[in-house]
This record gives structure tokens, sequence and C-alpha cells, in this order.
């Protein structure tokens, strides 16, 4: 009978070890299962990223659509190209523009996509030809200086 | 002069043979033993001696950790006017760092110390010879399932830690301190990683468990066979598994965040 508890407690114990894994891995690190079959992958090119790193959010009014799967630089442009995977359930239309965001203003880097006007939509591996860098915070400040200077 | 020399050179060669004795001992108790049921019972109920009864320490700790963590993180992150990133420094510091190395020092010191003393007296009161003489190998029958109970338990334990760390920061920064409970949960999702973060913590509880339980172990088996040979091993390994942990928690920390 001993024997029994005994075995029970190391059960419940390597059980709520496991829960506790799960927990962490869904409500702490925000793991979301995501089959392939569930996004589309679309492209789009800036001059600068400044620190929109990967899995940052891709938003649209506000709401998660998807993230940023891969970052790199296309070495014939110099530009970045950024993939990403948006949600089966969002068609975006063919203008669709895409800008780097930052949420408040010490906060992480997103991407903002505002809608189009087109009817037809962006296919899997399409790339967004409307695109707006990011607001470099030391160029805005050397753009102020340089028409005051002027003035 | 001679003799002095000569006292360092024999303490070195001590200190050598010890590490080749220990290594050798750790080579030796990795074994499973003969069949499958009577060893998995042994390591479950070790599992129970070490784990379970491990708990109630590990609770109290991690949810005191998490809970300090957000008071002494509120204070310094609303100087910057961004409280609102408390949840992610709760998380990452305990998934990266305070988890598996606060529940391994606990660890060393309520599981560890317990089971040098249990079989430094197993050998002081000739229990092991005993088996020896009875034909039963006490390295596979006492010695291998603690470590395979040590190296089962202590990452569970480090889950927990984390886990219940992480809600009683959430307890500190979103009842008491009034951080917005949306953005603690959302900033720490968005910045935890579950490889990077999860993973590679318990990765390193995992070698902490192994090195810690290896230390308890050989110091029990090393001991001599007195009162005094028996506490002074206890207090060994205490020092020294505490002592390993924080140098492999550098050597790991390293090795990770290099990209590995």
């Amino acid at each position: 009978m001993q024997n029994r508890s005994l075995e029970l407690g190391v059960g419940a114990f390597v059980i709520a070890a496991m829960v506790g894994l799960l927990v962490l891995a869904l409500n702490v690190s925000g793991l979301r299962y995501q089959a392939e079959d569930d996004v589309y992958y679309l492209y789009a090119r800036f001059e600068n990223l400044s620190g929109l790193s990967e899995r940052a959010k891709v938003s649209m009014s506000g709401v998660t659509i998807g993230r940023v799967v891969d970052i790199r630089l296309d070495t014939q442009d110099y530009v970045a190209v950024v993939k990403m995977a948006i949600e089966k359930g969002v068609p975006l239309s063919l203008d669709t523009s895409a800008s780097v965001l930052t949420s408040g203003l010490l906060g992480e880097k997103y991407i903002g996509l505002s809608v189009g006007a087109d009817e037809e939509t962006l296919l899997n591996g399409d790339t967004i030809e409307d695109t707006q860098s990011a607001i470099v915070l030391e160029e805005l400040i050397g753009q102020f200086l340089f028409s005051r200077s002027s003035e | 002069m001679i003799s002095f020399v000569a006292s360092v050179g024999a303490s070195l060669l001590q200190v050598c043979q010890v590490i080749g004795r220990s290594g050798v001992f750790f080579v030796r108790i990795l074994g499973w033993g003969s069949g499958f049921k009577a060893p998995v019972l042994r390591v479950i109920k070790q599992v129970h001696q070490i784990g379970v009864l491990s708990l109630p320490i590990i609770v109290v700790a991690g949810v005191f950790v998490g809970m300090v963590l957000a008071l002494q993180g509120y204070y310094i992150l609303s100087s910057y006017g961004s409280q609102e990133a408390i949840g992610q420094m709760v998380a990452l510091s305990l998934l990266r760092e305070f988890g598996p190395v606060v529940s391994a020092l606990l660890f060393v010191g309520r599981a560890g110390s317990a089971l040098t003393a249990e079989i430094g007296l197993m050998k002081t009161t000739e229990q092991l010879s005993a088996m020896e003489i009875m034909g039963v190998d006490p390295l596979k029958r006492i010695f291998s399932p603690r470590l395979w109970a040590g190296v089962i338990s202590l990452p569970l334990l480090a889950i927990l830690f984390s886990l219940l760390g992480v809600y009683g920061g959430a307890f500190v920064a979103v009842d008491v301190l009034g951080v917005y409970e949306g953005s603690y949960w959302a900033n720490m999702q968005n910045s935890v990683l579950f490889y990077d973060d999860v993973i590679k913590g318990i990765i390193k509880a995992l070698v902490f468990a192994l090195v810690c339980t290896w230390i308890a172990l050989f110091h029990g088996w090393n001991a001599k066979p007195t009162s005094e040979g028996v506490a002074r091993a206890t207090t060994a390994t205490v020092v020294q598994g505490s002592l390993a942990v924080l140098g492999l928690d550098f050597i790991l920390t390293a090795v990770m965040l290099g990209g590995f």
C-alpha cells in the first residue's frame, strides 16, 4: 500500500511538471501550433528595417495577422527582404502597403499593413510593392537640425 | 624546501587521483543493472525521495523569487517608464537563469546532502560491503538508481520553479503594483522563445542534475567510514556542488549565447 502511494506521488509529480512545461510553452513563450497549410507567405522589400527581428508581429489595424519568419539582405539592390507568414483567412489586396512601425516610443518593431483598394488579392510568394521603411530617430533629428540651421 | 615541494606534489597527485577515481566511479554507475522492472521501481522510489520531497522548498522558493523579481524589476523599469516590459524581464530571468540555477542550488542542499549522508552511513555501517559479499553490486543497486532519479527530478523541478515564479511575478506585478495584465503576458509571449529560452534552460538543469548527483554520490562512496568522515563528505558535497553549478552555469551560458 505504501508502495502504491509512493508511485502515485511520483506519477503526479512527473505529470505536474509535464503540464508545467506545456503551460510554459503555450502561455509564457507563446508557442502556437501553426500548420503549414494555415498560412501563406508574402515578401516585402524595405530600405531600412531598423531593428525589426524575426518573429515580429505583422498587423493590420492593430490586429496581429501574421509573423515575420525570415529576414535577409538582397545583395543585388542592397535592400532588406522580409518574408512574412500571413494567416490564410486574411486575403490582402494587391496594392496593400507595408511599413515598419514601432509600438510606443521605445517598444518593439513590427510591420503594419494598410488596406488597399484592388479587388485582386496577393497570392503565396507575392511581393508587396508599396513599402515604407522604419523611421530612424537619428535621421529625423539630423533633418530637423539641418532645416533649422538653413533658416 | 624539498619537503615543501614534495608535499605540494603529493597533494597534486592526490587531487589527480580523486578526479580519476570519480571519473571511473561515474562510468561504473551509468549502468542500468539487469532486468527492466526492478531497476525502474528502484528509480521511482528514488524520484520520490529526491524529487517529490523537494517539491515544497522548490514551490515556495519559486513563488518568492518570481515575486521579488517583479518587485525589483518594477522599480528599475518604472524609472524608464516601461513597466510593461516587466513580464518579459521576469520570464526571461527565470527561464534562463534563476529556474535552473536556484533549483540546482536548492537541490544540492536538500537532496545532495541527504544522498551523501545516506550513502556515507551505509558505508560506515558496512552495508555496502555486505552487499558485495552477497554478490550484489552496490554500484548498480544503490548508486545508479539515485543518479537516474536525480537526472529525472531536477529538470522537472526547474520547470515547476520557473512556472511558479512567472505566476508569482504576475501576482505582484498585476495585482499589487497595478501593471496592466494584458501587457504583462503579451510582452512576455512576444519575447520568450520556446527553444532558445525554455529548452536551453532545461538543458542547463539536466547538466546540473548530472553533475550534482554525481558529486553527491561520489562523496558518499568516498567518505571515510567514521562519523566525522560522513560529516566532511556532506559538507564537501554542498560546497563543491554549489560551486560546480555556478561555474558550469557561466560556461553553459557562454556556449549557449554564442549561438549553440
